[in-house]
């Protein structure tokens, strides 16, 4: 089965010419035909994606192929693709149809990608299970009565489950890390700024980044190569040249200096977690690279200044949605306001509406300098503790969540504890940097642990370099 | 800092969402509990801390005002829920109350 290979295996068995893309591509929509009870995507395009994988195949032919020729791809819901709907896991955007294409989805493009479909989330990618889509959720492969995390669930498990070589996501507080942690494969969050947000539907305007699940960081790489850069239509998107990420990979990591948080290490980090992350720490150092305790000192003001500053961004951002214009309007309205306030109110989830409340109150009348200036003051606070922990060590090592992936319902009734779920990864958010997560063993349930590394900003290639170095040390010891 | 349901009323309408009474309460439950762990941020001084909006160096960027192709007024309207050939429509703004 195709479907088992990473794209590297993939591309070369295509230009060898043992497959086509055809192949390629029917293999995968076969197996997401019959994967369906997972939930993972919310529209597949059977008969466009073989159509532009037969051209795909005439450009290798001759010779014209781009770089992910033969990757098949799924693009979580939140991204536009012109003609095809961008719901957000929500109803209120259930029959929207995109007008253009994503930046990203142009770049895909380009570079002869397959676009296999879109992908389940959490509503306005806001969770971290992907319970709270309007579409149902989506099912963790590993274990089917457990969450595959979220928000970016339908990617991930797109990747997870072979029904994708590859998926875009989004990480606003962890929306790729703590899924890819969850479900055993590999998620990279780039720096703010890296990749173009143009044609992303905008949930936290200074949070919200999108980057790449894979099976090995290699191809998460190829693809961040192929995303990353400066877009005129993206203001906020960085002018700073994009290296060759694959230089940086098959690399030793003798002489690079590790931080591990002890804030991270302390209480609540679940043993198992735990043991299988000082397995990696162990492989780092027995391989030559110097392992250091580092401090981040506000770092238990996590989840209160991002849980601020985000839903004040979101409940701004998510103001549009008024049923004037576009999206779904209730049609018993008699006159303007009420048509806002019932159209709102009954195309949002639960979820998405305690945000905007919550976004709202923060920054109302009364409460805007005690709760969001301070919120953005604390924010300054943490990334100094980065920048100065950044000063002594290359790159930072810590768990990518606190526990391994939790039971359907088990969190979804406690908003509390839902948030505090992203505990190890709205800081790389917050501070702007780059994070990876990819699988290090599994709890005595099988299930995967996720080890994530974080580095300075526009310094992909450290953590993609010590990933791929962990990466290759598990794979030394399955065979 | 309490959050009583009178707020969430008042938040509501400020955000145009409506709520039941049931639902009011619940959120008014979950608020208080969200905000009390937050007021851990009043632990720490920042009144020397300037506010952090962005995370990465950014300056402005200016270019020349060229006109460019746009949306054209057909695919503006294509997702509006009601429409006229040139209009988006919505109930009635004003008169006859």
């Amino acid at each position: 089965m195709q479907t088992e290979l990473t794209f590297d295996e993939t591309q070369k068995n295509i230009l060898s010419g043992a497959t086509t893309c055809e192949k390629v591509l029917d293999d995968y929509l076969q197996k997401i035909d019959s994967t369906k009870q997972l939930n993972a995507f919310l529209s597949v395009f059977h008969e466009e994606a073989r159509e532009h994988a037969r051209r795909v195949d005439r450009k290798i032919a001759s010779g014209t192929a781009g770089k992910l020729a033969g990757m098949v791809v799924g693009i979580k819901d939140v991204l536009c693709m012109k003609g095809k709907k961008v719901t957000c896991g929500s109803r209120i955007l259930e029959n929207f149809e995109s007008l253009y294409n994503a930046t990203v989805v142009d770049a895909l493009l380009n570079e002869d990608a397959i676009l296999v479909g879109k992908t389940n989330m959490d509503e306005f990618a806001m969770g971290s299970s992907t319970e709270n889509s309007a579409f149902g959720p989506v099912l963790n492969p590993v274990d089917k009565t457990r969450v595959p995390g979220g928000s970016s669930g339908g990617s991930c498990v797109a990747v997870a489950a072979g029904l994708s070589h590859t998926a875009l996501g989004t990480d606003t507080g962890g929306s790729i890390r703590q899924p890819a942690s969850f479900c055993g494969v590999v998620g990279l969050k780039p720096t703010y700024g890296r990749v173009s947000r143009y044609g992303l539907v905008a949930l936290s305007s200074s949070f919200d980044q999108i980057g790449p699940f894979a099976h090995t960081v290699r191809d998460a790489a190829t693809v961040l190569g192929v995303i990353a850069g400066h877009d005129e239509r993206d203001s906020t998107s960085a002018e700073v040249p994009v290296p060759d990420y694959a230089q940086f990979l098959s690399k030793d990591v003798k002489g690079v200096n590790v931080g591990l948080p002890v804030e991270a290490f302390a209480d609540g980090l679940n043993d198992e977690v735990r043991s299988n992350v000082e397995k990696a720490i162990d492989v780092l150092r027995a391989a030559g690279a110097s392992i250091y305790d580092i401090h981040l000192p506000h770092s238990r003001y996590n989840i209160s200044t991002y849980y601020i500053l985000m839903t004040a961004e979101a409940s701004s951002n998510l103001a549009r949605y008024d049923g004037a214009r576009y999206g779904f309007r209730e049609d018993e309205a008699r006159d303007l306001a009420s048509m806002y306030t019932k159209s709102r109110s009954e195309g949002f989830g639960a979820e998405t509406k305690r945000r905007i409340m919550l976004g709202t109150y923060v920054l109302s009348a009364g409460y805007h300098e005690a709760y969001y200036k301070k919120a953005q003051r604390v924010r300054r606070l943490i990334q100094n503790d980065f920048v100065q922990a950044f000063a002594e060590v290359d790159c930072i090592l810590m768990p990518t969540s606190p526990t391994t992936a939790f039971s359907f319902g088990e969190k979804a009734h406690d908003p509390l504890q839902m948030y505090l779920s992203d505990i190890y990864t709205v800081s790389a958010n917050l501070a702007g940097i780059p994070g990876i997560s990819i699988p290090y063993g599994t709890d005595t349930k099988g299930l995967p642990v996720g080890v994530q590394l974080l580095g300075k900003q526009f310094d992909e290639p450290t953590i993609l370099r010590v990933a791929d170095f962990l990466e290759s040390t598990l794979k030394g010891q399955e065979s | 800092m309490s959050v009583t349901v009178k707020d969430v009323e008042h938040v509501a309408a400020l955000a145009r969402l409506s709520f039941s009474q049931d639902e009011k309460e619940r959120l008014t439950h979950e608020l208080n509990e969200i905000l009390q762990y937050m007021e851990q941020l009043n632990s720490l001084d920042t009144s020397t801390v300037e506010p952090l909006s962005h995370v990465i160096q950014l300056q402005n960027v200016f270019r020349e005002d060229e006109i460019r192709p746009g949306v054209s007024r057909e695919d503006a309207l294509k997702n509006a829920p009601v429409h006229s050939e040139k209009f988006f429509k919505v109930p009635k703004v004003i008169g006859d109350r």
